[in-house]
């Protein structure tokens, strides 16, 4: 055993750390095209519609095993996510109702089965329920090399079609144009969104997870503007927060895994929307001030040398620190 | 009253109550904000919970579910209003958090606040039979059948009483404000509504599954209907009915009875979705395939009548052999060829009159 920081490093810790790693750095790399392509909240859909997908993966294998409830978790997952995207194109609701339906009443069927299967008394259901707000420290070993697996093929992927994911991105006429398939892209990246749920589920749980894809990617996105370096940041800081989140979950008794990390995230979103170089509200803020200051500074220069009428008076910052419209010659006559 | 009774009056008028704001969610499209609302009233209910002690006064409640909902609200204009982070992002990222922070309250300290995570997921209509009102030492039946019956008077109030301004603000914003009515009041007194509704259903439905009593039954009723009144009637009925139908399936499988209730409410809208007769996917489907065959016969039509002979046709349109002779056939049937002896066809004067319509072959 290794000890760091005074937390001892047994087999479970080292398990929980790595697991919170893989899901960080997934959710925060997919996490970065989701949220670009405005599609954040179709991952919290796709989250709540994997519970269901669980349960069934469960009855009709009877065993806990996380690659086959992972399979679950997808297959449902992605069902969801043709589903919103079905009532979109075939209805008349809009994305938000069609997310909103889809989300509520896959989770409401989810429930349904978690609350059959608790009910039949079936020992393993407490591993089950770990699953909506996560427990880390249920880890075992063969659940992290299922993650890294799922991890390393996403990740692979985004890194094969980068320019292709970059070009649909930003400019979908122009990679259309190209002979970029758009919609297969669009499909491909609901793809990878599941897997980095699916990878997620165990130590975030369904409910929360979408914070594990958006958090980072809108904190990265602050301080930079190079997609590639946005996904390597939001990657390393989801990965950051999943190890806080889940070590500190892991050692303070009571303190649920996913809420934990996902506090973690979003403190790092505010300071980083606070206070990113160049583009934070701070800096704004600032950057707003030293432009009143030197407009004042030139205005009070220009009226000393010019002497307009009616004295300088106006031209002193008023309560409202703004200018008050310069008086024209001859005015009022 | 059975128990059965109780819990499905219970469950239909939670479904009713949501019904009547949410169908409003869905026709603004902030249905993910009823969404978003609906997890943070979670830490609201604990805020009331631990400054009163844990009181479960639900005036209380709703009070504070409608301060934390607005805040939730404002808070996500506020990121949104930053300029750095676009509307789904904000949502995504506002509830969650207040969602968190309400969860790691109710499971560290599960003896102040009398609610757990179970409770917070699922609700516990089960128990509504359970629990009398009892107000100056007068038991006036059960509880939950009067606090809900007053949360769906006082929404039923607000969207009859309202319904002008609500109309008009839902579908022309502009219009409203030159008319001097006040959206954007109306538009966070909708919000204020909503979680005060959402913390009153979270009793009998849990957190999350409110948003299936929220936007499901307005859903549904908006792909039914083109006329707003209709639409909250239709709503409010497909609610109670899935409160109905839940009860039935959760006491058949032992479940969940407000995942039922949101299971079968889902069940409904697919209903909605695929039969309903003018906004349909099945007649819309039919309404497509008529119209592609009309446009193929007169097609075929105007171009016999210009000349076009039929062995053509496959190779003209990149039709297959057994397309041209479905579409001559219906184009026999229709009267506007006629089969000749010979085996040629002759476009009928039906069948010019036709031609002439699409601009096609018709010289003279």
């Amino acid at each position: 055993m290794i000890e760091l920081f005074g937390i001892t490093f047994d087999y479970t810790l080292r398990n929980v750390v790595f697991g919170a790693a893989i899901l960080g750095i997934v959710g925060g790399v997919i996490g970065c095209l989701a949220v670009l392509r405005q599609q954040s909240l179709l991952s919290d859909a796709v989250s709540h519609a994997a519970l269901p997908g669980i349960c069934v993966a469960f009855l009709a294998t009877g065993v806990r095993s996380t690659p086959i409830l992972m399979a679950g978790a997808a297959v449902t997952g992605l069902l969801g996510a043709l589903l919103v995207l079905g009532l979109v194109r075939s209805t008349r609701l809009r994305e938000d109702a069609a997310l909103g339906i889809v989300l509520s009443t896959f989770f409401g069927f989810g429930t349904v089965l978690l609350t059959r299967i608790s009910r039949t008394g079936d020992a393993d259901q407490a591993g089950l329920s770990s699953f909506l707000f996560g427990q880390a420290a249920s880890l075992v070993a063969t659940d992290v090399v299922a993650m890294a697996v799922l991890g390393t093929i996403t990740l692979v992927v985004v890194a094969v079609a980068f320019k292709e994911f970059k070009a649909s991105t930003f400019d979908p006429g122009f990679a259309a144009s190209i002979g970029l398939p758009v919609t297969g892209l669009s499909i491909l990246l609901t793809l990878l969104i599941v897997s980095a749920i699916v990878i997620g589920l165990q130590a975030v749980g369904v409910i929360l997870m979408v914070t594990v894809l958006v958090a980072p990617a809108l904190a990265a996105r602050q301080w930079t503007t190079d997609l590639g370096r946005m996904m390597i940041l939001a990657g390393f800081l989801g990965g950051a927060s999943g190890i806080t989140g889940a070590l500190l979950s892991a050692t303070v008794s009571r303190l649920p895994t996913g809420p934990t990390i996902v506090l973690i995230a979003s403190a790092i979103v505010i300071v980083s929307v606070l206070f990113a170089p160049g583009r934070g509200v701070a800096w704004g803020a600032a950057e707003r001030r030293r432009t009143g200051r030197r407009v004042r500074a030139e205005w009070a220069d220009r009226a000393e040398r010019h002497q307009l009428p009616g004295g300088n008076d106006h031209l002193a910052p008023q309560s409202s620190g703004r200018l008050p419209a310069p008086v024209a010659e001859g005015s009022g006559r | 009253m059975s128990f059965a009774v109780i819990i499905i009056l219970t469950g239909a008028l939670t479904a009713i109550s949501c019904a009547l704001v949410g169908s409003f969610l869905v026709l603004r499209r902030t249905a993910m904000v009823g969404d978003a609302i609906s997890h943070s009233v979670l830490l609201g209910i604990v805020a009331v919970f631990w400054l009163t002690n844990g009181s479960r006064n639900e005036i209380l409640m709703a009070i504070g579910a409608g301060a934390v909902g607005l805040v939730t609200v404002a808070l996500i204009e506020l990121v949104r209003g930053t300029g750095r982070v676009r509307e789904d992002a904000a949502i995504g990222l506002v509830f969650p958090a207040l969602f968190s922070i309400g969860v790691i309250l109710v499971s560290r300290f599960p003896g102040t606040v009398h609610l757990d995570v179970q409770h917070v997921l699922y609700g516990e209509i089960a128990f509504a039979p359970l629990r009398q009102l009892e107000l100056f030492g007068m038991d006036l039946g059960y509880r939950s059948l009067w606090v809900l019956g007053t949360m769906a008077v006082i929404n039923l109030l607000f969207v009859t009483l309202l319904f002008k301004e609500l109309k008009l603000s839902t579908f022309d914003a502009g219009l409203a404000t030159t008319l001097g009515f006040a959206p954007v009041l109306l538009h966070y007194l909708l919000m204020g509504l909503v979680s005060a509704t959402t913390v009153i259903a979270f009793d009998s439905v849990g957190a999350i599954l409110v948003v299936a009593m929220l936007i499901v039954p307005g859903a549904a009723a908006y792909l039914l209907t083109d006329r707003l009144g209709i639409m909250l009637v239709i709503a409010s009925l497909v609610g109670a009915f899935s409160a109905w139908g839940g009860y039935l399936v959760a006491r058949q499988f032992d479940a969940s009875i407000s995942g039922a209730m949101a299971t079968v409410a889902g069940l409904f809208l697919v209903a909605a979705a695929l039969g309903s007769p003018r906004h349909g996917i099945v007649v819309r489907a039919m309404d497509r395939s008529r119209l592609r065959r009309r446009f193929d016969v007169r097609l075929l039509v105007a171009h016999l009548a210009g000349g076009t002979q039929v062995e053509d046709l496959p190779a003209q349109f990149r039709w297959s052999a057994a397309m041209v002779q479905r579409t001559l056939d219906r184009a026999q049937r229709q009267g506007f060829v006629t089969r000749e002896p010979g085996g040629t066809f002759r476009v009928t004067p039906a069948g010019t009159d036709l031609a002439a319509g699409t601009g096609v072959g018709s010289g003279d």
